[in-house]
């Protein structure tokens, strides 16, 4: 079948089988590595993408179930040549070791600044609790988080460092 | 090798930049933000096929027939291969690190649920998993050996009667110590206090799986593997020992990797099926498990069965320690470890105590499930002998009705007594324990917690306070000590400085997410006044790096570490005597500050690295017998294992209504001598700590009385997520490695090692108004229930 979607604000159009998931479409068939699979189960979120500015487990979409929608990845976070806030963040506060957790956390994270742009470290701890990094201990990616926060730039500086 | 300078001054304040040692961010960073990290499943080579594996479906069964027509004749499948296919090929069997073989593809029976029966070749990954629903396999089901204390039963079924002459389920038995000795202790002694502690069956699982691109190329019998390997070298070596290819046409690619925790030392059948997949079609074979695969067919770690028997003085003098161990090893002995130490480090079970004695006696068995058996980041069983010790300190004291700080802190080995010889021959190079646990306790507020845990207690709370403190043992070998199947465990670094002052150092361990591009970075730095900036770290390609044996243990630090430190102390040696021609004097005029060698008492007259390097590949003339060029290369071979220590308190609060355990905080306070990137070490105590409230609250790979395994998903096999684990409190105190360059030791798997029996300890302390000295991990809630109803405990 025939799919069309937007993925990090461009329209791409493939010829694909009903049953591929989205992880697997974006991943083999777009090139896009930096969302992994992790589990098949939903339990892992290295996965995790944006359908429509929310955040999704793609191995658990189907990528016929993303068309005509919008799709935004790891990829476009970096805008312009700008690191996001996020991806500064998890380098300045050693939010990740391994990385392979890490697209998927900061996806999330993006998501939780976009609608609270001051999280507790509990609301943190909650939104990336369907997620699981095995290097961290997540307390950096907490402190990653707070320290997005802290440094949006459409937002004053504050919170914590 | 080189003597050591001073530490050159105006380093240690270089929190901000540093020139050496000291917080820095992570050179590999941008690139695992952006998510262009470059990871095994990420390499999509022209023409590349994938590759899917047909597991056994019961535990224990003798292969009737296996029908592969209906998959062959799949529009998408480029091959079938089954046991029968790889006898031919002289590659069913294959060794296991430990000196027994495993089955690549079962031939004659399947041993354990999961096991790899037959693989097919496609032209992507779903038709591959399409056609292994089209093999039909005929299984013979017989009984399996689940229950590993009857594993030795003479009536239990032999599971290795592939071995010639196998009539049991016997692997080896293994002893430590003096038996004799340590029985004249217990006879005499005071006080002896005994408990029955498991450890159960876990697994590292790290986010990334196992898998491979395997590359075979036919006109210049060429191999190239992407393989998720902890040990890449050690890897293309057993590749050329297994396939009979050879060693220099074989390059093994380690790129980034998700996570390994020990699970990606051992060579898994899958790699050889995508290599054997690559050569029968001459395509490049992409192989990767999915998360269930990982969890029931890959490198398990734990499984131990302990006996643990302490001796005492009744005011609390530790006399000696006695252990017997039934250890569950799956179907094949694949532990990886030293061939001389098939229990790996268990021996260091004496822990951070003056005993009088020690023993232990261990039996390994073979039963009906995965193989594996060192892995999680366990230090070569170090996790399982911390456990046992600190676990039966605290019995101890439950029985002695001592605090257990002031148990421990009563027999610590004292400071004046290292280098500290073990009565099990361990050589404790350096520590000083009793100030890292008066910083735990400061920290921790320990005689604070005690009062509130009084007035708790009072008012019908469970709330527990757990110690724990550990000893480890790593950095494995000496190589005369330590190898293996015969490949010494020492490492090499080569460093190489360009003319204009950059410099890149090539490493033979390699980064699962440890930070070596930064660490070792700063090591060379540190050494040779260039920034890490400047530094370009390689690793993780036989091709590109000198011959190692690879990460794991945590041995990258102590001995790749000491090797990078040497190389550039090396160069820095030959550099010396190129700026003594430059400057015109003697060797002996010039001293070392901060990147640059200046005459003594005539600081303006001075040449940087930089000058040197330049002047290295320059057309001047060099001092007489100086060739050209600024690089050098070693292969440090550690004259001892390095010897970590930790202080760890947790504080619990269990729930009376539900027996939920939740840990409300953990203090750690690590000893791993000199510091290199402090930020880089607090996230590896981080991950060890959170390992150790999944298993001693969580994890646990289970079995039914079929052989069916029970944690065969993340939806079964429980991973601490964020709400699990508190904000963890650290602290440190430095005691340096006397026999390390720069005086580092191993912290990697510190803090698994020793937060288990900090949590449980805290478990059971709250439980002691239930009158309750033990408990088997994991505490889950019905564990905790159960126990707190005194109902008796589960046999594994």
């Amino acid at each position: 079948m025939q799919v069309s979607m937007i993925v990090n604000g461009e329209e791409v159009t493939r010829e694909i089988e009903g049953r591929l998931l989205l992880v697997h479409f974006l991943r083999d068939d777009l090139g896009l590595t930096g969302t992994h699979w992790g589990c098949d189960t939903s339990n892992c979120g290295t996965c995790v993408v944006w359908l429509d500015g929310e955040p999704v487990k793609s191995c658990t979409v189907l990528a016929a179930m993303a068309g005509g929608h919008e799709v935004r990845t790891v990829e476009d976070l970096e805008q312009g040549g700008e690191l996001d806030p996020v991806q500064r963040g998890f380098m300045e506060c050693h939010g990740l070791q391994c990385g392979f957790c890490t697209p998927g956390m900061m996806m999330t994270a993006r998501a939780l600044l976009d609608r609270n742009p001051d999280p507790s470290e509990g609301e943190i701890r909650e939104a990336i609790s369907g997620q699981i990094c095995r290097c961290t201990g997540y307390a950096t990616i907490v402190r990653s988080v707070r320290w997005a926060a802290a440094h949006e730039a459409s937002t004053p500086a504050g919170g914590a460092s | 090798m080189t003597t050591t300078d001073e530490r050159p001054a105006g380093f240690e304040k270089n929190d901000h930049k540093p020139v050496g040692h000291g917080r820095m961010l992570r050179k590999e960073d941008p690139r695992f933000i952006r998510g262009k990290g470059r990871y095994v499943d990420d390499v999509q080579l022209p023409g590349m096929l994938h590759c899917a594996i047909l597991r056994a479906p019961v535990a224990h069964a003798r292969i009737v027939s296996i029908d592969t027509s209906a998959a062959e004749a799949h529009p998408k499948v480029k091959a079938v291969v089954t046991g029968a296919t790889l006898t031919g090929l002289g590659l069913a069997w294959m060794p296991t690190l430990s000196g027994d073989v495993q089955a690549v593809l079962a031939t004659d029976k399947v041993r354990f649920q999961g096991q790899e029966v037959a693989f097919v070749v496609a032209e992507d990954r779903y038709a591959a998993r399409d056609a292994l629903e089209l093999i039909d396999v005929e299984y013979d089901v017989l009984d399996p050996v689940i229950d590993v204390r009857k594993a030795l039963d003479p009536s239990a079924p032999v599971i290795r009667d592939d071995l010639d002459g196998k009539r049991n389920n016997h692997i080896f038995d293994w002893e430590t110590g003096d038996e004799a000795a340590t029985e004249a202790v217990f006879a005499s002694a005071d006080v002896v206090v005994s408990e029955d502690i498991v450890y159960p069956r876990v697994h590292p699982a790290p986010m990334e799986t196992c898998g491979c691109v395997a590359d075979y190329d036919r006109i210049d019998s060429r191999l190239t593997l992407w393989s998720t390997s902890q040990a890449p070298h050690a890897h293309r070596t057993l590749y050329a020992i297994v396939a009979g290819l050879p060693e220099h046409k074989i390059r093994v690619i380690s790129p980034d990797i998700g996570g390994g925790f020990g699970g990606k030392v051992p060579i898994y059948p899958g790699y050889v099926c995508a290599i054997v997949g690559s050569i029968v079609t001459g395509k490049p074979v992409k192989w990767m498990e999915d998360r269930s695969e990982n969890l029931t067919s890959t490198g398990f770690a734990r499984d131990y069965i302990m006996r643990g028997e302490i001796a005492a003085t009744r005011d609390g003098r530790i006399l000696a320690v006695r252990t017997n161990v039934l250890a569950d090893h799956g179907a094949f002995n694949g532990v990886a470890a030293p061939v001389k130490y098939p229990a790996g480090f268990f021996g260091v079970f004496t822990g951070s105590y003056d005993l009088q004695a020690a023993y232990c006696k261990m039996t390994a068995v073979y039963t009906n499930k995965a193989p594996g058996g060192v892995a999680y980041a366990c230090s070569f069983r170090i996790t399982e002998a911390v456990y046992l010790v600190e676990r039966i300190v605290d019995c101890l004291a439950y029985e002695l009705k001592m605090d257990p700080v002031e148990l421990r802190i009563k027999n610590f080995i004292q400071p004046e007594q290292f280098p500290y010889r073990t009565k099990t021959g361990w050589l404790y190079d350096s520590g000083d324990y009793e100030p890292t646990m008066r910083k735990a306790l400061e920290i921790a507020g320990y005689d604070d917690l005690r009062k509130e845990q009084a007035e708790r207690r009072a008012r019908g709370e469970l709330m527990g306070i757990g110690v724990a403190f550990f000893t480890e043992a790593v950095g494995a070998g000496p190589r005369k000590d330590m190898d293996i199947l015969g490949l010494g465990m020492a490492d090499g670094c080569e460093l190489r400085v360009h003319p204009t002052g950059k410099a890149v150092v090539r490493l033979s361990v390699q980064s699962q997410g440890q930070g070596h591009e930064t660490t070792f970075a700063q090591i060379v730095a540190e050494e040779i006044g260039i920034p890490p900036a400047d530094i370009d770290v390689v690793h993780g390609d036989t091709d590109q790096t000198p011959f190692g044996l690879g990460t794991y243990g945590s041995r990258s630090t102590p001995v790749s570490g000491a090797a990078a430190a040497l190389v550039a102390r090396k160069v820095r040696d030959k550099a010396r005597i190129i700026a003594s021609g430059m400057l015109e004097v003697s060797v002996a005029d010039l001293e070392w500050v901060k990147g640059a060698f200046h005459v003594k008492g005539d600081p303006e007259k001075s040449v940087t690295i930089q000058d040197i390097a330049m002047r290295a590949h320059g057309a001047g003339d060099l001092p007489e017998g100086i060739e050209g060029g600024l690089e050098a290369q070693i292969c440090y071979n550690p004259e001892n294992l390095t010897y970590p220590h930790g202080a760890y308190i947790c504080v619990v609060d269990i729930d009376p209504g539900t027996a939920q355990v939740k840990v409300r905080r953990f203090v750690a306070v690590d000893d791993c001598g000199t510091r290199i990137n402090p930020m880089i070490i607090e996230g590896q105590v981080h991950r060890g700590l959170t390992d150790g409230v999944g298993m001693a609250l969580m994890e646990m790979i289970a079995f039914d009385e079929d052989g069916n395994c029970l944690g065969g998903s993340l939806m079964d096999y429980l991973i601490p997520t964020a709400l699990e684990v508190p904000d963890w409190e650290t602290g440190f105190t430095v005691t340096p490695s006397p026999h390390h360059p720069i005086g580092a030791k191993g912290v990697g798997e510190s803090a698994t090692v020793g937060s288990p029996p900090a949590i449980v300890n805290a478990v059971v302390d709250a439980l002691r108004p239930f009158g309750i000295r033990h408990a088997d991990m994991p505490l889950t809630p019905s564990r905790v229930w159960d126990a707190m109803r005194g109902v008796p405990r589960p046999p594994v």
